[in-house]
């Protein structure tokens, strides 16, 4: 199991250094250099730019430039942005518990709901339950999100006025943020009206995030399914006499859950493309929606410091499925 | 009273051709301790038979029998709760792929003491230790490590071993082996079946061995059902069977045995394949491959008839290797092969 | 199954003669592709779209571009104070809704063919060229390819348009380069795959040279993965690009682009339901006939899955 982990990180390592170059390229590649970037629209002097290219480096070769800049990157320095001054890694990490809120709780509901419909759209293969879990499955995943969130502000918050349009809480609400996390400061707090108005705040953007999460897991879900009621070993666990709810939550389940896990952890790539979306609708303030503002702000520090840092959040979060799928399959787990 | 009774059992699957008779009749009856053999080609229908009998066929496959007693207990009526309480405790099953029939997800510990917990329940310990017991009685060494072991770390031998144990975990009346040494090397497979008569005898319990193999039969079996395209063509004490087989295909099966064909320079071989869905021949289903068919095996299907010392499907049965009963036009032997 | 096989050609005469007389690889794929019935719908509703796209000048009622000045936010006809002139309503500036959605099907198509010519033309060239020269150069395409499938793909496209500028046709530069992994690692797996079969080495033999052992030879046998995934890459480009769009990162108004028009129709969304609502389902219908369809490709061209 250790030398199981250690390859994969092993296999990382590079990956990670290809991401750091494509960050440290962004800034070089678009047209102007940063220093005019930096100055903005009112101009400056050669003199003053010149100096300043010197100060931040720009004038030496490329790849002292990169050394510089990865050796910044590992002691955590991402630069400022341009905008606020302040370093990129303090504005990432203040919006990162956002983020990681919604697609949370996204994935805790398309698990919820695509698992056990997967499970049992194999279980009844060809009957109407399937035909509708998979016609339904089939539009989830072909859904525009960033249409499916104003189509639910239009229900919810427009006609039924059950959900508010956007936003983490109510501005009633004040709350010191200790995790970051609304849910459990709210909580923390012992503020329930701000714990509810966080969760009615949540429900609309986690359903529109895990939408296509939800549709992706129970098709996956459904064909695992499907492929390990044939096997061998589920007729044995019939011919040992077991209830079909142990044979199917159980001995089938298991072994189907293996590629489900892997199809969920790559769920973490899209799901922040999704949040890109999500946060954009519902003004959410999370890492996505400030990587757009940045970008319309051309803002570049923040986007490449952003960008590296949720290449590497992906990053960890697949590698740590990648071990989840040795835990779960003992076939993997024993092998060298 | 036999402890199994199955009288003329018919399982037809339905298939985008329309039904398919897989078994097509059968008749069988196993008394309490006893070891019957079942042989036949691949698609013969043996394995389809147990399957059935055992309650495991998939949804597509129709079962209709005149009788289909399991100690006393119509187990067509049967309800499925019931049925379950049954199966896996007083019948059990083993099949020909040890290492696809256990779950790889699971330890042998865990597999073997779930049979146990469900049928016999007893505390967490107790069952542990019935599980030790029960590998160290199927011949696997250090028994007590390997309950933590995981199928993927054990051979196919081992694993067909603690399919074993699994299967007498609840002292079955009836085991079930559904060509269990196919699988396996050709050192190993003896040690299965010795193992398996060898628990049969100890046990007292009544073991079906189903199997294509003619050879392993005359070790093991005292009784013989030849199956043939989901028909049952011959039943009899296995010395008499292969002392003077009666059937056309139980002759030819035992011709094709290495064992008995010394001195011949090529093994006789028996022409064509076992009819599939599309081509079931009216007649006799042998016909088309029999040495001595004549026109009313193409046109009548014969009736198992009981002789002497069991039952034969054929208008003309051998003796000593020549067909009796021939009618006086009877065609030259060999003409329509 | 193999039993079956043999008595069929055996003994039905019927069954060896269309044995005898295989059918036509195109025939065999219709056959199986008619039998999902999603497949046909998905493709009809595909055909559809095509036709309004190319005939859209022809069909449209109205300028796409042109603004009724009278008629602002007009609801579409079947509701109160709905008119026929106007049969999906018109939007915020008064332009006709359903001429705008008819000239995005236009865009939508484009989009699509332009992203999956560009990634799949440049993924079979890195695919191949992988697969072919192991070492040095595979190893560094590969890996290229693992690191951008590192990065979201929405994240990648974004960041791809900022560099390049905010456009329509940069933002499906940007798709196509971000989809480009997914076609290099499929063809270069299959690549390899056929590479150690026996007709590669017969053609190595007679002396085939290197362009035609990999176009003409390997190539055609690889195409039936990439025909799912282009289809499949086809949908996604029309749903990426309208994402694009409506980040403001796409097409750029007043193009009737429908993730541009989505974008615009925003700060109306509680008051005008239908400003959303159509470019949005024009978007869910096309994408969705596109996967029903990649569906069942996919299902007729993977033998695994062909029954006899």
């Amino acid at each position: 199991m250790f030398r199981f982990a250690i390859t994969r990180i092993a296999v990382l390592l590079p990956t990670f250094i290809g991401v750091t170059v494509i960050a440290f390229s962004l800034i070089r590649l678009i047209p102007g250099d940063p220093v005019e970037l930096l100055a903005g629209e009112r101009g400056i002097s050669a003199e003053r730019h010149a100096k300043l290219m010197q100060e931040m480096g720009l004038d030496r070769p490329l790849h002292e430039q990169y050394l510089t800049f990865i050796l910044d990157v590992f002691q955590g320095d991402l630069g400022k942005s341009i905008r606020t001054k302040t370093p990129v890694s303090e504005e990432f990490f203040a919006l990162f518990p956002a983020t990681v809120e919604l697609s949370l709780c996204a994935l805790l509901f398309a698990v919820a709901i695509g698992l056990p419909a997967g499970v049992l759209a194999g279980v009844r293969r060809g009957k109407v339950f399937d035909h509708s879990v998979m016609t339904v499955s089939l539009a989830g995943y072909s859904m525009p999100i960033f249409w499916w969130g104003l189509l639910l502000i239009i229900l919810f918050s427009g006609t039924l006025g059950w959900t508010p349009v956007s936003g983490r809480i109510s501005v009633m609400h004040f709350i010191e943020p200790i995790t970051g996390f609304m849910l459990i400061d709210t909580l923390l707090q012992g503020n329930y009206a701000a714990f509810n108005s966080a969760v009615r705040h949540l429900i609309l953007p986690a359903v529109v995030l895990g939408t296509i999460p939800l549709a992706v897991i129970a098709r996956q879900t459904r064909s695992a399914m499907i492929e390990v009621l044939g096997e061998d070993y589920v007729r044995t666990a019939r011919a040992k006499g077991l209830p079909p709810w142990r044979i199917v939550g159980l001995h089938a389940l298991r072994n189907a859950l293996i590629p489900v896990v892997t199809v969920i952890g790559l769920q973490v790539g899209l799901l922040f493309s999704g949040a890109i979306l999500t946060e954009t609708i519902f003004a959410w303030p999370g890492i996505g929606k400030w990587l757009v503002d940045s970008i319309h702000r051309r803002d570049y520090p923040s986007v490449q410091g952003g960008l590296l840092l949720v290449a590497s959040t992906v990053m960890i979060v697949n590698l740590i499925v990648d071990l989840l799928y040795g835990l779960i399959n003992p076939r993997i787990r024993h092998a060298r | 009273m036999a402890l199994l009774d199955i009288r003329n059992l018919r399982v037809e699957f339905r298939t985008a051709q329309g039904l398919f008779p897989a078994v097509d009749g059968i008749d069988l009856t196993v008394d309490e301790g006893e070891l019957l053999g079942v042989v036949g080609e691949s698609g013969s229908g043996k394995s389809v038979t147990m399957l059935a009998l055992m309650g495991l066929l998939p949804w597509t496959a129709n079962v209709t029998a005149d009788r289909m007693e399991f100690a006393g207990r119509d187990m067509l009526s049967i309800p499925p709760r019931e049925r379950r309480r049954l199966t896996g405790a007083e019948m059990a099953m083993i099949f020909q792929e040890p290492m696809s029939s256990l779950n790889p997800c699971f330890t042998v510990g865990f597999q073997l003491t779930e049979a146990i917990k469900v049928h016999q329940g007893g505390t967490r310990r107790q069952r542990r230790d019935q599980a030790a017991e029960l590998l160290q009685q199927v011949g696997i060494p250090s028994a007590a490590s390997r309950l933590s072991a995981f199928p993927h770390q054990l051979s196919g031998g081992m694993n067909q071993r603690v399919m074993i144990a699994m299967a007498i975990a609840c002292n079955p009346k009836l085991l079930i082996a559904d060509e269990p040494t196919t699988a396996l090397d050709v050192t190993i497979q003896a040690q299965i079946l010795d193992l398996l008569v060898q628990l049969q005898r100890e046990r007292g319990m009544a073991l079906i061995l189903i199997t294509h193999d003619m050879a392993v039969v005359a070790e093991t079996a005292r009784r013989v059902n030849v199956m043939y395209a989901g028909q049952q063509v011959e039943t009899r004490p296995v010395d008499s069977l292969f002392d003077n087989p009666r059937h056309p295909y139980t002759a030819a099966l035992l011709d094709a045995l290495p064992e008995r064909a010394s001195g011949k320079t090529r093994l006789p071989t028996i022409p064509g394949v076992v009819p599939g869905i599309a081509d079931r021949p009216g007649g006799c289903l042998f016909h088309p491959r029999c040495r001595f068919a004549q026109q009313r095996c193409k046109t009548n299907r014969p009736e198992l008839e009981s002789d002497r010392d069991g039952r034969v499907r054929c208008f003309f049965p051998l003796d000593r290797g020549e067909p009796t009963d021939w009618p006086e036009d009877a065609e030259s032997r060999g003409s329509a092969a | 199954m193999t039993v079956d096989a043999n008595a069929v050609q055996e003994t039905d005469p019927e069954a060896q003669g269309l044995a005898a007389r295989p059918m036509h690889p195109l025939v065999e794929f219709w056959v199986y592709f008619r039998e999902s019935r999603g497949a046909v719908a998905g493709m009809a509703v595909i055909a559809v779209v095509v036709i309004v796209a190319i005939f859209a000048d022809v069909l449209a009622p109205h300028d796409p571009t042109e603004q009724f000045r009278d008629s602002l936010l007009t609801p579409p006809v079947w509701a109160e104070d709905g008119s026929w002139a106007f049969p999906l309503g018109t939007d915020a500036v008064g332009r006709d809704m359903l001429s705008r959605i008819m000239h995005g099907a236009r865009f939508s198509m484009v989009i699509g063919l332009v992203v999956v010519t560009l990634s799949l033309s440049i993924g079979i060239g890195l695919g191949l060229v992988a697969g072919f020269f192991r070492g040095v150069v595979e190893t560094l395409i590969m890996r290229l390819m693992d690191i951008m499938l590192a990065l979201p793909s929405l994240l990648l496209a974004i960041v791809i348009v900022a560099i390049l500028g905010p456009s329509l046709f940069n933002a499906m530069v940007a798709i196509a380069l971000v989809y480009l992994p997914h076609f290099a690692r499929l063809t270069r797996a299959a690549a390899i795959g056929e590479l150690s079969r026996d007709y590669v080495t017969a053609s190595r033999v007679a002396g085939a040279g290197l362009p035609r052992l990999m176009f003409s030879t390997v190539l055609p046998n690889c195409l039936p993965p990439l025909i799912v995934q282009a289809t499949l890459a086809f949908s996604s480009a029309i749903l990426d690009a309208a994402a694009l769009g409506f980040l403001g990162l796409g097409a750029q108004p007043p193009l009737p682009e429908w993730g541009t028009m989505l974008a615009e129709a925003r700060e109306f969304v509680l008051r005008a339901w239908w400003v959303v609502t159509f470019p949005g389902l024009a978007i869910l219908v096309t994408v969705l006939a596109f996967n029903l369809m990649g569906d069942g490709l996919r299902d007729a061209l993977d033998p695994k899955l062909k029954r006899s």
